[in-house]
């Protein structure tokens, strides 16, 4: 608490002199003068504006989306845009949010699975290779992932994979980020826990998935859900190793759509939105484990 | 849950065992049984083709044809020629890359730095200030792609229609340089400024509140304790974003990909847009692999040299 005080300090250079102490209703609001607000103001719209554009947009008609000037209030509304996409049969686009939502809730599963029993390895064992295991995950993190691009497309059709999910599904879960956070977790749990199973006569699976697990809760959430984001959202991948239209994600969708659609802009929209209502929802109700997720990877960075 | 509610009094047992010999947790093959899963998805999808990448950029590899004859490092004196087919069409995606990565991670590297310092005062709503910021970046790059082509179009669009209120002339953003570019950076800003700036709030949370209270106490006006104790306390953060941000810009697609097209001509057509059109799309992948080794080598370089001057003006 004392800590996020210290942002106050910096900016009001005399008044801070006096050692007041942090008590819950010190907001020291009086010190964010309205130059702060219309600042925060402004900030706060720059993100937003653009975001709620795209939903009003996608009730728009085709008229009032491409009105000069602008008119920000639409003279009337209209699922016009909506029907089309979920009717267009080139362009499915809830065929391309099922298969997106298969995919992210799959890999971050498998994710899930994978890393925590590696992670849980290399935090709580010593084994001989240990160290070379652990240094060639930490290797895997230097290397930028277009090298990947292609070898990898090459093995997609060795399995027999292109054109299906389980190339978005199985590749991206080799990624180092999750051993190494669910890792630095395990560490910190108290071994005390893991050491009275034991003596309850636990095997190691049954630590792992009985104890250690069920206390690593906010860590697999956050995991999970940055994997489902980061999954949900790819791009590049998914332009390159799916063709067909019933086999899209929806960001590979959107391409298409974009191509099909020009500058039919509601109809784009919709299919934005579409693509990004589900990710915010989700981003409301964990937004806490999403921003500290990130912030802990880049603070151990 | 039994085994969890049960450790207070089991711990203190354990206590005498663990403290003096060696107690037996495991078989010996446990850690390698609980690795194995990530290790095989590891050497399949990542050590492996990171090393048949290096094999593939050594032949002339053409994914529709049969025969794929070695060919040495000519893929490499290729690029590296420049009266070759493709060494104009690379080197002028590595400029535009280039001029991408200085244009944009400035503003990355500094914009967030401003906005986490202002959201690290306490007030009401900051979390909520918070949120909003990051927000753009959890909608992924299609989206945002695909929400500029109409923000940025030239006569339905919402930016020139918003300059146009101060009497700005209409600017052709996704069809003449050099606003094709700012379109470009401003849009990768709004997406992805949120991720640095709760970077950089993690990292001031971190930087005690005494050293503050103590120059405050000794004199220092707010700018003196932002030089003198805020950059310094950043430094390993700053370092941080500073190389994931030059990577992640340089990796740069979808944003030219889905708005500019690559355009106006092929100006914005990033590195990346070039590998993947000649490795994934004409499927000389012999070419582009050595391609995307070249890039990499070059953000091996860069993140090096950078690595190097922010350590060396920690010495002094």
């Amino acid at each position: 608490m004392t800590t996020t005080t210290a942002g106050t300090r910096t900016t009001s250079a005399p008044a801070a002199a006096d050692p007041t102490p942090p008590t819950r209703k010190g907001f020291n609001q009086h010190r964010n003068g309205p130059v702060f607000w219309i600042g925060m103001i402004i900030l706060a719209l720059i993100f937003a504006i653009p975001m709620v554009w795209m939903y009003v947009t996608s009730i728009k008609t085709i008229e009032d989306s491409r009105a000069i000037p602008i008119n920000l209030i639409p003279g009337s509304l209209t699922v016009r845009a909506f029907q089309l996409v979920f009717s267009d049969a080139q362009n499915p686009v809830f065929r391309w949010a099922l298969n997106s939502l298969v995919a992210a809730t799959a890999h971050s599963l498998l994710v899930l699975v994978v890393a925590s029993m590696a992670a849980y390895a290399l935090a709580r064992m010593k084994f001989r290779g240990q160290g070379f295991i652990f240094a060639l995950i930490i290797s895997t993190l230097f290397v930028p992932t277009f090298i990947f691009l292609m070898p990898n497309f090459l093995l997609m059709n060795r399995l027999g994979w292109l054109d299906t999910l389980w190339a978005l599904i199985v590749p991206g879960a080799a990624g180092a980020f999750g051993v190494f956070f669910l890792r630095q977790f395990f560490i910190g749990i108290p071994r005390e826990l893991e050491e009275s199973a034991l003596i309850d006569g636990a095997n190691t699976f049954q630590i792992l998935t009985r104890v250690v697990l069920p206390i690593s809760q906010p860590a697999l959430v956050t995991l999970a859900v940055l994997s489902f984001l980061a999954n949900w959202n790819d791009f590049v991948w998914p332009v390159f190793v799916l063709f067909s239209s019933t086999r899209l994600t929806l960001p590979a969708g959107l391409a298409s759509l974009q191509g099909a659609y020009n500058i039919d802009y509601p109809v784009i929209m919709a299919g934005a939105t579409i693509a990004s209502v589900p990710v915010l929802i989700l981003y409301i109700f964990v937004q806490r484990y999403i921003i500290e997720g990130v912030a802990t990877s880049g603070l151990k960075g | 849950m039994a085994t969890v509610l049960a450790p207070p009094r089991a711990a203190a047992d354990v206590g005498g065992v663990s403290g003096g010999g060696k107690l037996r947790l495991h078989a010996w093959w446990t850690p390698y049984l609980l690795c194995a899963p990530y290790l095989v998805l590891l050497l399949a999808f990542v050590v492996g083709p990171a090393i048949f990448g290096i094999w593939i950029s050594l032949h002339d590899w053409d994914f529709m044809l049969p025969r794929k004859p070695f060919i040495g490092l000519q893929n490499y004196k290729d690029l590296f020629d420049p009266s070759s087919v493709i060494a104009r069409p690379f080197w002028h995606g590595m400029r535009a890359t280039g001029i991408f990565v200085v244009g944009s991670v400035p503003f990355l590297v500094l914009i967030p730095l401003g906005i986490a310092v202002l959201l690290n005062r306490k007030f009401r709503g900051r979390t909520f200030f918070r949120a909003i910021i990051f927000a753009p970046f959890v909608l992924g790059i299609a989206v945002v792609g695909v929400l500029f082509t109409y923000l940025l179009d030239p006569q339905f669009g919402l930016v020139n229609g918003f300059l146009g209120l101060f009497g700005v002339p209409q600017i052709g953003w996704l069809t003449t340089q050099p606003w094709a570019w700012i379109g470009l950076i401003g849009m990768t800003v709004w997406w992805t400024l949120g991720f640095n700036t709760v970077i950089y709030l993690a990292g001031l949370q971190e930087i005690p509140a005494e050293q503050y209270e103590a120059a405050s106490l000794d004199g220092a006006t707010a700018l003196q304790q932002f030089l003198h104790i805020t950059v310094p306390g950043l430094r390993n953060v700053l370092v941080f974003i500073i190389t994931t941000t030059v990577l992640a810009s340089a990796n740069m697609f979808g944003q030219s990909y889905l708005v500019t097209k690559g355009g106006p001509g092929d100006s914005t057509r990033t590195a990346i847009m070039v590998m993947t059109q000649e490795g994934l799309r004409d499927f000389k992948m012999g070419t582009a692999s050595a391609m995307s080794y070249v890039l990499a080598l070059c953000l091996a370089l860069i993140s090096i040299i950078n690595f190097m001057l922010l350590r060396e003006r920690r010495a002094k």
